[in-house]
């Protein structure tokens, strides 16, 4: 059964690869994109730390302001 | 009209969409990888290589659908000046072109058991390739041109001239003579020429591929949204 699936009647090197190099590309699109993520948290969450109290209120104020923050802390 | 999509309001949703997507794509793809290499009948011609049919095909749609999306987003960029459209259609852009690529590559490595070669100029094959580069200069527009109001003209330029591929891509089949054989499903038509055996795993992966997209999509535009908050704090 497993040599069945594994040689696919002579073909498996044709099918193994083209389902190997989707999800490969799927598993390495999706790191880069989480990778762009984290590092745009991460910079909003400093940036945000170097305001003064007056401007860290008024980012506060914008609730997708206060979802972005509380995003980075469960990451 | 587009109030609901501002997205200050949308981003409570797209910021804790993805863990319950990814969770789905998980699901939905070992469901369809079983079905597509264990379960489904070989084929009584092609034998296992139609396999291959059950990311190639899913991967060829969903490109071309996410083209379609681009163009209809770009057009309503231009008619409603809403410029959140043009986020939209730059966070659906990468994963387009990545299945754009997964489409070429596996459907090159399909050619060659069936056809007998790796790559032919047959109108298909060189209609999704020049889809290919209209994928790359819609995203390379976005890293070059660092005006906003000149990036979105040209993204949407970009997106518009290339959806003229899209209707030469799916009647390529019946206006040449190529490689491919004609459609075998038609969303118009209820005549379909696939058995049930081979058409499931087939809906099963596109729907898992169609849920990868959904993910991307939103991890994108999230991105994109803090950019331009990061950006908001610098003029606080």
């Amino acid at each position: 059964m497993i040599n069945e699936i594994i040689s696919m009647n002579g073909y498996g090197t044709y099918v193994w690869s083209a389902f190997s190099f989707t999800l490969i590309s799927f598993t390495t699109l999706y790191f880069v994109t989480k990778l762009q993520l984290s590092k745009e948290q991460r910079r909003f969450a400093s940036k945000f730390s170097s305001l003064n109290i007056e401007k860290a209120r008024t980012a506060r104020s914008q609730n997708i302001n206060r979802e972005i923050l509380s995003n980075i802390s469960n990451i | 009209m587009f109030k609901s999509f501002e997205p200050n309001k949308i981003f409570a949703i797209t910021s804790k969409a993805p863990k319950y997507v990814l969770f789905l794509f998980i699901v939905v793809l070992t469901i369809g990888l079983t079905e597509a290499l264990v379960l489904s009948p070989e084929d009584y011609k092609q034998s296992d290589a139609v396999r291959i049919m059950y990311v190639h095909v899913p991967a060829a749609w969903i490109s071309l659908g996410i083209f379609s999306s681009l163009a209809l987003l770009s057009v309503g960029s231009f008619l409603f000046k809403n410029k959140n459209f043009a986020l939209i259609a730059k966070s659906l852009a990468p994963s387009g072109f990545v299945f754009n690529i997964i489409a070429l590559v596996t459907g090159s490595i399909w050619g060659k058991p069936t056809w007998g070669t790796w790559w032919a100029w047959d109108a298909r094959i060189t209609s999704m390739l020049i889809l290919a580069l209209f994928y790359g200069m819609y995203l390379l527009a976005w890293r070059i041109y660092e005006n906003k109001d000149q990036v979105i003209k040209v993204t949407s330029l970009i997106a518009i001239l290339g959806a003229i591929n899209v209707p030469i891509i799916k009647f390529s089949v019946d206006w040449w003579n190529t490689l491919h054989q004609p459609a075998s499903i038609n969303i118009l038509s209820t005549n379909i020429a696939i058995h049930a055996s081979m058409l499931i795993p087939l809906g099963i992966m596109t729907a898992a591929f169609a849920l990868f997209s959904l993910l991307i999509f939103l991890m994108k535009y999230n991105t994109e949204l803090i950019k331009v908050k990061n950006k908001g704090l610098d003029r606080l």
